[in-house]
Order: C-alpha cells, then sequence, then structure tokens
C-alpha cells in the first residue's frame, strides 16, 4: 500500500526546508552579500564602523549567508589564462651559478688550466677549460655543485645535468630538477599574482594552476583584462643593487656593467647602479611593516640562508654606501648602510608613511614573478552586459517555469499540479545546493537550470504516465500508484545515469563557462530524482490519504 | 477536472516500421547531407577554436557596419568581420555589433596594443560606442580546445555506449551510439549550413543533445526490455512497436516540457547564448525523432537473443554474443 514511514516523510520534508533556508539568501542578493563583505572586513581588520555594523546587522547572523557566485559573464571582469614561462627559471639558474663556478675552477688553475663561458642556448652553460686532459678533475669540481634531488619519482637524481666532450663541460638542470623547478616557479607565481591581486581588494577572485605551466585568474568587478595584466605585471622583478651614484640625469653615461634606473617616487632622481644584484627578491623570505627606533615607520624584512650570507658579505664591505632596492627598474628606496646586516635580517626606514611602508611590505614579500607571463587568453566582461544577461535569464526561466506548469496541470491534472510543487522544490534545492557547494552560476549555467526546468518532470511524466497504464488494468488507484512508481523506477534510474555520465564529462572536460553549465546540469539531475521519486510521493500520499479516492484520474 | 490535454490519444498502435525505409532513407539523406555541407562549408568556428579576438559594441546610435570596417581598414588587421546583432530583447536605443579579428600572424599571446587601437578607431567614428565584452584567444589555446572538445565528444560517446551495454546488450549500445552519432551528425550540418557560430559552448550543446537523446532512447528499450520479458513469443518488430507506442506520450510529453522551456529561453534568453539555445533546441527535436525513428530500427536489424534458457547454437559462453532475428 501507499506508505512512507513518519521518519522518511520528516526527512523529506526536512530536506525541503533545509534546501529553502540555503536557497533563501539568493532572494536578498545585494543584502546578504553586503552583510558577507562586512563581516570578512570586521574580521580582517578588526575595525568597526557604524556603516560596517549596519551592513552586518542587514543579514541575521543565525541565517545561512552562502550566495550563488554569479560567473564573471553574469557580474562584469575580466579572465586571464596565462603560461608561466618556466624555461626562463633553467636559464637564471644556470647564470647565477655561473660565478660560483667560476671561482671554484679558477681556484684549481694550476690543474684545468683557463676557463671560459662559451656561448650556449638559454638555460645551458658550456665551459671550455684550458687543460683537456684534466676534464676529469674540472667535471669533479661542477659536480661539487650538484645536489640531490627529493622527489617521490626522482630518488637518486642530482639537480645538475653534466656532460662533457673536448674540453667543454655542458651543465643544464637534470629533468628531475627541472620538474621540481617548474612547479616551485608555478606555485610562486600564483602566490604573487594572489598577493597582487589581493591587493585591488576584489571579491572572491579565482587564481589557480591549471596544467602543467599555466595560471587561470579569473576577477570579478574589474573592469578590463588589460587593467588585470598591468596590476599583475609581467616582467616584474625585485633586486637589492650597489648604487654607483645619483643625479638628475637621465642619459648619464655609465661604466660596462651599470644602468641608470629613475627614483619610483621622486620625479627627477636617477640612480646609477651595478647590474649584477647583490640579493635578489627570490631569497627574500619575510617582509613585514613595522617602525624604526626613532617610531617612523619602516619594514622588516629577512632573507633566506643564502640570501643572508651575500647580503651579510656585501653589507659588511660596504657601511656607509647607499645600495638600491629596485623593483621593476625602478628604485624604490636608497637607504644607506648604517651597519653590516649579516642577520639576515633588516630594515628599510626612510620618508615613508605608514601606508607606503605596508605597501611596500606587500610588494617585497610579493617580490618578483619568478619567470614571465605569457597570456593565452583573455575575456573581458562589462558589468552591464552581465547584469543583461543575468535579467534575460531571470525572465526566460519564469516563462519556462511557468509554461512548463501550464502544461503539466493541462495534461495531468491534480497530479500535474504535485509535479509543479515538486519542480519549485527542485529549483529551491538546486539554489540551495549551488550555494553550499559555493558553485559559479554562468549564463550557460542558467541555460542549464532552464533545461532542466523542462527536464525535471521527466521522471514525472514516466511515473504518470505509468500510472495511467496501470489504472486502465483496473487494480484501484493505490495499486497503481505505487506500481506506477516501482515500474517507472529502471526508467528513471537508467535515463538520469546517463544523463548525468554527459554531465560527468562535460565538467572533466569543459573548461570555464562549459563547466558552469555541466555543474547546474548535474545537480539538476540530481534534485529532479529525488524531487519526483520523493516529493512528488509524498505529496500523492498525503493528498491520498486525506481524499481516500475510489477513483483517480491521472 | 476533467479536461486533459492528450498529446497523444491514450491508446496508440501505430506501426512504426511502417516507414521505416522511408525515415531510413530521411535519416540517412540528412547525414549525407550533413557530411557534405560540412565539407562544403566548413563550421563557422568561433575565436575559441580559431583563435583571434571578438568585441562586443555597444550604440546609443545606429550602427553601420560600412563605416565601422572604414575605420578599422588602416590598422591592417587582415580578416576582420563585422556584424550587427539584432535582438528581441534589446532596448530602442540599443545597438549591438560584433567585431572579429581573426589571430595576428607570429603573436603567440594576445596584444592589448591591436584591441585598443580597435577601440580608439572605433570610438573617433561613433562617440558613444562601448565595449561590454572582449575575448581573445591564442592560437595556442584554441587547438588545445579543438582537441578537448573532439575528446569529449568521443569520451561521452564510448562511456554511454558502456553503460548501455552493460545495463542492456550490445546490439542496444549500436543502436544507440548510431542514433547519437546521427543527431550530433545533423545538428552540426544545420550549423554548417546556416553558418551558425560553432564554438566551445556549442559543444557542450552537443554533448547535452547525447545526454537528452540518450535518455529518450534508454526509456523506450527499458520498456522493450521488460516486453520481452513480458511476452516471450511475440515478434522483436511488435514488442518494439508496442514499446515505442507504450512510452510515446512520455516522449512527447518530456519533449514538449523541455521544448517549451526552450523556447523561452531561445526567445527571451538575449542573444549572447542563443546558437547555444539553438544548438539544444534543434537537437532535442532530431534527438526525439531518431529515439523512435533510428535507434530501435538498428537493433531490430542486429537482432536480440531472446531466450536466455536455450543455449545460443552458435557459440556458448558469453552471454552477450548472441543474435537471433525474428
Amino acid at each position: 500500500m501507499l506508505q512512507i514511514d513518519r521518519w522518511k516523510r520528516i526527512l523529506i520534508i526536512g530536506i525541503c526546508l533545509l534546501g529553502l533556508a540555503y536557497a533563501m539568501p539568493n532572494l536578498f542578493y545585494k543584502r546578504v552579500e553586503a552583510h558577507n563583505d562586512a563581516v570578512a572586513t570586521i574580521e580582517k581588520t578588526g575595525v568597526t564602523t557604524p556603516e560596517l555594523e549596519a551592513a552586518r546587522d542587514g543579514w541575521p547572523g543565525w541565517l545561512p549567508n552562502g550566495l550563488v557566485n554569479l560567473g564573471l559573464d553574469l557580474r562584469g571582469g575580466a579572465h586571464l589564462l596565462g603560461e608561466v614561462k618556466v624555461e626562463q627559471v633553467y636559464k637564471s639558474r644556470m647564470d647565477s651559478l655561473w660565478p660560483e663556478l667560476r671561482s671554484a675552477l679558477a681556484a684549481e688553475r694550476a690543474t684545468v688550466g683557463a676557463i671560459r663561458r662559451v656561448p650556449a642556448e638559454d638555460g645551458v652553460l658550456k665551459i671550455e677549460i684550458g687543460n683537456p686532459e684534466q676534464l676529469a678533475r674540472a667535471v669533479e669540481i661542477v659536480r661539487g655543485f650538484s645536489e640531490p634531488v627529493t622527489t617521490l619519482s626522482g630518488a637518486g637524481q642530482t639537480s645538475l645535468a653534466i656532460s662533457a666532450a673536448g674540453n667543454t663541460i655542458t651543465i643544464q638542470l637534470s629533468d628531475a630538477e627541472k620538474a621540481v623547478t617548474d612547479d616551485r616557479t608555478i606555485q610562486q607565481s600564483l602566490e604573487i599574482i594572489r598577493r597582487r591581486v589581493d591587493e585591488v581588494g576584489t571579491r572572491e577572485p579565482t587564481i589557480m594552476r591549471q596544467g602543467e605551466d599555466r595560471v587561470l585568474i579569473q576577477v570579478p568587478g574589474i573592469g578590463s583584462a588589460a587593467e588585470l595584466k598591468a596590476l599583475i605585471g609581467t616582467t616584474a622583478k625585485l633586486t637589492f643593487n650597489p648604487v654607483v651614484g645619483t643625479g638628475g640625469d637621465p642619459d648619464a653615461r655609465v661604466g660596462i656593467g651599470q644602468v641608470v634606473l629613475p627614483s619610483a617616487d621622486q620625479d627627477g632622481i636617477y640612480y646609477t647602479i651595478e647590474e649584477t644584484p647583490v640579493v635578489t627578491g627570490e631569497e627574500l623570505t619575510d617582509a613585514l611593516p613595522s617602525t624604526d627606533q626613532n617610531g617612523l615607520p619602516a619594514v622588516d624584512f629577512r632573507f633566506n640562508p643564502t640570501g643572508a650570507r651575500k647580503f651579510g658579505a656585501y653589507t659588511s664591505a660596504n657601511v656607509g654606501q647607499p645600495f638600491a632596492i629596485v623593483l621593476d627598474d625602478q628604485v624604490i628606496s636608497a637607504p644607506v648602510i648604517r651597519q653590516a646586516i649579516t642577520t639576515g635580517s633588516g630594515q628599510i626606514s626612510g620618508s615613508m608613511d605608514y601606508e607606503e611602508a605596508n605597501r611596500l611590505a606587500v610588494l617585497l614579500r610579493a617580490g618578483a614573478l619568478p619567470a614571465e607571463l605569457n597570456f593565452l587568453e583573455e575575456r573581458t566582461v562589462g558589468p552591464e552586459l552581465g547584469q543583461d544577461s543575468v535579467d534575460a535569464g531571470r525572465i526566460a526561466s519564469a516563462v519556462g517555469f511557468a509554461a512548463v506548469i501550464v502544461l503539466m496541470v493541462l495534461s495531468y491534472g491534480m497530479f500535474g499540479v504535485f509535479a509543479a510543487v515538486a519542480l519549485g522544490v527542485n529549483m529551491v534545492l538546486v539554489f540551495a545546493i549551488l550555494s553550499i557547494i559555493g558553485a559559479t552560476l554562468t549564463l550557460p549555467g542558467i541555460a542549464g537550470i532552464v533545461l532542466t526546468i523542462g527536464m525535471a518532470v521527466d521522471a514525472n511524466v514516466l511515473v504518470f504516465e505509468r500510472i495511467r497504464e496501470e489504472l486502465r488494468t483496473a487494480r484501484g488507484p493505490a495499486r497503481a500508484i505505487e506500481l506506477g512508481y516501482e515500474r517507472a523506477m529502471s526508467a528513471i534510474v537508467d535515463a538520469n545515469i546517463t544523463t548525468l555520465i554527459i554531465a560527468a564529462i562535460l565538467f572533466v572536460l569543459g573548461s570555464g563557462p562549459v563547466k558552469g553549465f555541466a555543474v547546474t546540469l548535474s545537480i539538476g539531475i540530481v534534485t529532479s530524482v529525488f524531487t519526483a521519486l520523493f516529493v512528488t510521493r509524498l505529496i500523492t500520499v498525503f493528498w491520498f490519504e486525506r481524499a481516500r479516492p475510489r477513483h483517480i484520474e491521472v | 477536472m476533467a479536461f486533459r490535454l492528450r498529446l497523444v490519444p491514450a491508446q496508440t498502435n501505430i506501426d512504426f516500421f511502417r516507414w521505416q525505409f522511408l525515415t531510413f532513407g530521411f535519416s540517412t539523406i540528412l547525414a549525407v547531407l550533413s557530411v557534405v555541407f560540412l565539407l562544403i562549408f566548413g563550421l563557422n568556428f568561433g575565436i575559441d577554436f580559431r583563435g583571434g579576438t571578438t568585441i562586443r559594441t555597444e550604440s546609443t546610435q545606429a550602427i553601420d557596419v560600412g563605416v565601422y570596417r572604414e575605420a578599422l581598414q588602416p590598422l591592417g588587421l587582415g580578416d576582420v568581420a563585422i556584424s550587427e546583432v539584432f535582438d528581441p530583447t534589446f532596448r530602442d536605443d540599443q545597438f549591438v555589433s560584433q567585431v572579429r579579428i581573426s589571430a595576428q600572424d607570429g603573436v603567440e599571446s594576445v596584444t592589448p596594443e591591436t584591441i585598443s587601437a580597435v577601440e580608439a578607431a572605433l570610438k573617433a567614428v561613433d562617440p558613444a560606442i562601448t565595449f561590454p565584452s572582449v575575448e581573445s584567444v591564442g592560437p595556442k589555446v584554441s587547438g588545445e580546445l579543438i582537441k578537448t572538445a573532439i575528446y569529449a565528444v568521443l569520451a561521452s560517446l564510448v562511456a554511454i555506449s558502456f553503460y548501455i551495454w552493460v545495463r542492456f546488450e550490445w546490439q542496444f549500445a549500436i543502436g544507440a551510439i548510431v542514433s547519437l552519432v546521427h543527431d550530433v551528425l545533423i545538428t552540426m550540418g544545420i550549423f554548417s549550413l546556416f553558418q551558425i557560430k560553432f564554438d566551445l559552448t556549442t559543444i557542450a550543446a552537443l554533448l547535452t543533445i547525447v545526454g537528452y537523446s540518450i535518455n529518450d532512447t534508454v526509456v523506450v528499450f527499458d520498456r522493450l526490455r521488460e516486453n520481452l520479458m513480458k511476452y516471450k513469443k511475440r515478434p522483436l518488430r511488435d514488442l518494439m512497436n508496442l514499446s515505442v507506442n507504450e512510452t510515446l506520450s512520455r516522449t512527447l510529453m518530456t519533449s514538449g516540457t523541455t521544448l517549451v522551456a526552450l523556447i523561452a529561453l531561445l526567445v527571451l534568453g538575449g542573444d549572447v547564448i542563443r546558437s547555444f539555445v539553438f544548438a539544444i533546441t534543434f537537437g532535442i527535436l532530431i534527438g526525439t525523432y531518431s529515439s523512435v525513428y533510428v535507434a530501435k530500427n538498428v537493433v531490430l536489424w542486429l537482432g536480440v537473443k531472446r531466450d536466455w534458457s536455450k543455449k545460443d547454437p552458435k557459440e556458448v559462453g558469453s552471454p552477450f554474443s548472441g543474435a537471433e532475428v525474428d
């Protein structure tokens, strides 16, 4: 008979109510958004202003506050897909290895003879030695610079791949080391991009790795992809260089290995600096805003051991001399070295206010991108177009929804009404799940929802048609309903699993908008099966228990 | 509530195989025509697959495509396609156009200079112009997108046929695949014939069609399987007709509700996703047709083993290997 246990009834109704609670914030989108932002700001800064409080109190804290994330195409914003030129790191690794190698080999000049770096492609270091018979000895010295690589797959491998022939030694990073380096380069790039994007304080930027050497950056609310590119910077590099002189002439004559760079904040001031940096930003581990001994804003920084050693050696040899902190070919600051800094930590002080100190700390921490970014794809959607799409989607959904309900009620009468209620519940559940998992709703996602509206009633239709058939064999309404559900089950399961397979493939292989479509489609499939099999059935049972009809018409 | 809308009478008894050579011929001609269209006209690939830049412009002034073209001429961008977009959802003073610039020679990534040059040139002829969206895809990515798109379609065909083979029998899987290829091919043919923009979202639409069409087909198959067990001796052809007749009202009802929702989206959903929605709408029509007229015809020709108690005379072993034609 038509029996549903009490606990099951409570469970089904409970799920529906829970869905309603979680979907509800989307009806008050602006208010909830303001509330969430205010809560986040208060938490982050610890400062509470009346405006923030008002925004926070706009939505009760005990209610769910998850919202459906609107995609870039609905909210406006910029999307960038960049490729990190990881090979650049190989080159800089080899370039920085050369001076160390040169001094190590020079120490053995008596045995190996004169040494000379010869041209080779980027990322490869070729050294000629004067005494070919001692090649083995030279290789041995070079090998001393190779370190074991610790990875799961690369066990037993060392960081350098060294080969030698005639009087030439060829050195490059080993494959294992390249893999490790690539990974680190991408991680660093992601971190740096994230910090720079966070600087503008936009809501929920997406910054993630994609594939081997790609990064995907999506920032809602930003005017254009070009703006975003400028923000991220493509070649930003932080270095600490020796200062040769200061002046007002951008075309000052300089010696070999020296360049003239402008000051970042003082117009008309130019610094002549040594091009080879003492330390680079990659060797910086931390930077924090602080105050100096006079209580003025300053920035504390700390180097890693290698950087600390180099910095210590340089500062002890150059007390009283200025050195330049160079970012993106601009001198941010050129403080005078007051004492040797051997601890690996130091302080940058100068004429800056707290805001500037903070900004400098962020820049130092964020440092330079370890390698250039090459942009492969960029998309900008204006906020108005996004709003138009939301409006169009809303109207289309409403009209589609109404039309489907009319069709269902005309076809199945009372049962059509049940299906319509279930369809409403279905929509609520879709939005609830989207809010809970924090999925992003895109324009094709809206299309997915509208398609779901059309297809969601399918399970109901299967059941109702089946009930009609069972009624023809006149076994009484209760039995017909029960058999209807029972027999339609396998068709419902098969039909929906196949669609779910498609949605899963779309999700795995798709990118961007296609993924959004796959998400709403799969959620819609799951919720529509739930509503058709449980919600409609429960409503039918409630109705049946009250009305106790002798005869039903589907 | 006495009135009931019935899309089909309560009980139908249509012989769907009566016209099978006609329908088969119709399907074959459409499929062949689609291949011909694809070969002759090709597909109007969007920038997702071809690389390049699409700039959407919007203005309160009426758009003169010729003026735009002249403004862009001096930039020497090569292939520039400008088309005005019309849509019933636009406001009276909303004029939209689409400027497509093909991937520039020798440029791996997208140059913002090109985009700003184009924007400046258009601003010069129409000061009221705005650029609500700009999209650029480099040639490297577009190649990969084509590849993943093809993989996605193939993977879904394989996954579905595997599922059907496991749940039903291999003949059903083949029937389903044939009808899916039929649907996808004809939809692509339409895209080729009318040169509708074919991009990443169109692939999503094609896969949705695959999902919907298989959904429809599976319901018929499911009923067929049930009837095969119920009527052990009736000819396969009769059972197929019976199954389709029994599920006909469901098939049309579900297609009806889906189409109603999609038509709402097609008319009111805006021009940005129109080609996507069009693909799905068309695909649902063809998918409904193919689940009635294509999938099971293939199964009928392949035959289905009926009596599981008897060992297959030809081969003893795998339960999926036998075939018997009534």
